[in-house]
């Protein structure tokens, strides 16, 4: 210990508060290089870098932002489209609905009026068939009537086989007529 | 080793001392050229390669070592020059970077193997940043305050009743002038010397029990000397970072006040 402080002495350096000359002119000179390179040099260089990065992240963000509005814009006009397109096909179905069912309303209506109109012909053909049946029958019966009567009164007084002769001919010919007008 | 050996010389344990830090030329003859010194010139180096290889050709995407400075240099921008110097931080970041990494390194040489001595431990260095920021910190006073202005801030701020500036005025101009300097180089002096003698203490107390005088009652002494080295180099990696930045950060502080008077 002795020693050490005897050595410490020689040096002038025993008492720590005390600073060495070379080490104060090294500190000067260690402190100046530091100071130019990193803090003249590099620092700028660096706070610019900063800036830049800065600026380049808001513009970024501005430009996502932007994007963002116009794609917000976009789809926007989409659903609108859609909107519109879903109301405009919505009508179109509603209209066809209407007009089909207008369409078979009338149709139902024809069919039911041509319907009728053929009923209508049958029942009038069916009486003029009727009618002139009639009329024929009435003709006929009438001639028939008094050709019988004429033919009664004029073999009345001949013979019983000859009136029943009369007769049976009579219903031949009925008969034959008949099966003519047949 | 020198040291060690002179102090293991002996049969008895003797404790670090002064010695630690006289440490003799490197090249006999050259007397200037220390242990200190070559690591203040190294740490010089370092600082300039380190900052140099990051920022010499800055990203604005940051690769490699330009995100680890960067960390460095947002955290002195964020935490040392803003909080005292608000707008005008960036004008000063230059000054206040190389001060903080510069400090940091010459620290931090006191736990890197083999070299094991902080630089700051050695007044002198401390001393040149204490009184470069003095003298800046005086200039800009003087400045930006004016010569009659400034002393007139520093040591009757307004708003006090009379009678309290006759003890004010003399406490803030001693505070401000003479006190301010001296604690500023001291703080981070005292913190590396106290460091460095702890850090060789217990490792001294392992060395000695555990190789030099191996005793069965002695050896666990050792172990914990041992312990101790390993926790105390933590412990003091974190003190050595926390001086840098209270160095730099009283260094702002100085600057800031200088810019515009408080009170």
């Amino acid at each position: 210990m002795i020693q050490a402080a005897s050595l410490l002495a020689a040096e002038g350096g025993g008492n720590p508060l005390i600073p060495h000359t070379y080490e104060l002119v090294v500190g000067v000179f260690a402190f100046l290089v530091v100071l130019v390179v990193v803090g003249k040099i590099l620092t700028p260089r660096i706070q610019k870098t900063l800036v830049e990065r800065t600026e380049a992240i808001e513009g970024g963000i501005q430009k996502a932002q932007d994007a963002q509005a116009e794609a917000q814009a976009l789809l926007k006009q989409y659903k609108d489209q859609l909107a519109e397109a879903r109301h405009e096909a919505s009508r179109l179905r509603e209209e066809a609905r209407e007009q089909g069912a207008q369409i078979k309303a009338e149709l139902r209506e024809e069919a039911q009026a041509e319907a009728r109109r053929l009923v209508e012909a049958a029942h009038i053909q069916i009486e003029a068939d009727r009618q002139q049946a009639f009329a024929q029958l009435r003709s006929e019966i009438g001639r028939l009537s008094t050709d019988l009567a004429s033919r009664i009164v004029g073999e009345s007084l001949e013979d019983e086989a000859r009136q029943r002769r009369t007769v049976d001919r009579f219903l031949e010919e009925l008969e034959s007529s008949s099966a003519a007008v047949r | 080793m020198s040291t060690l050996t002179l102090l293991a010389s002996g049969d008895e344990f003797t404790p670090p001392g002064l010695e630690l830090f006289d440490l003799p030329p490197i090249i006999p003859g050259v007397d200037w050229f220390t242990k200190p010194v070559l690591l203040a010139l190294l740490s010089t180096l370092i600082v300039v390669v380190f900052c140099w290889s990051a920022f010499a050709n800055p990203k604005i995407v940051p690769r490699g070592v330009q995100n680890v400075a960067e960390m460095g240099y947002m955290f002195v921008r964020d935490q040392v020059a803003r909080p005292f110097l608000g707008k005008d931080a960036d004008r000063w970041m230059g000054l206040l970077l190389s001060i903080f990494f510069l400090v940091w390194i010459w620290n931090l040489m006191g736990v890197v193997p083999v070299l094991q001595f902080p630089v700051a431990s050695h007044i002198a260095f401390p001393i040149v940043l204490a009184v470069s920021i003095y003298v800046l910190k005086v200039y800009l006073g003087v400045k930006h305050q004016g010569p009659v202005g400034y002393f007139k801030n520093m040591m009757f701020p307004p708003g006090l009743p009379k009678p309290i500036y006759v003890l004010l005025a003399p406490i803030e101009f001693l505070s401000n002038m003479i006190i301010a300097p001296f604690t500023h180089a001291v703080r981070l002096f005292a913190n590396m010397f106290a460091g460095h003698i702890i850090l060789a203490f217990f490792s001294m107390v392992g060395f000695w029990f555990l190789f030099e005088k191996l005793t069965p009652l002695g050896a666990p002494l050792g172990v914990v000397g041992v312990l101790m080295t390993i926790a105390m180099t933590g412990f003091e990696m974190f003190i050595q970072f926390l001086q840098a930045f209270l160095f730099s950060m009283l260094a702002a502080m100085y600057i800031g006040n200088s810019l515009h008077a408080e009170h």
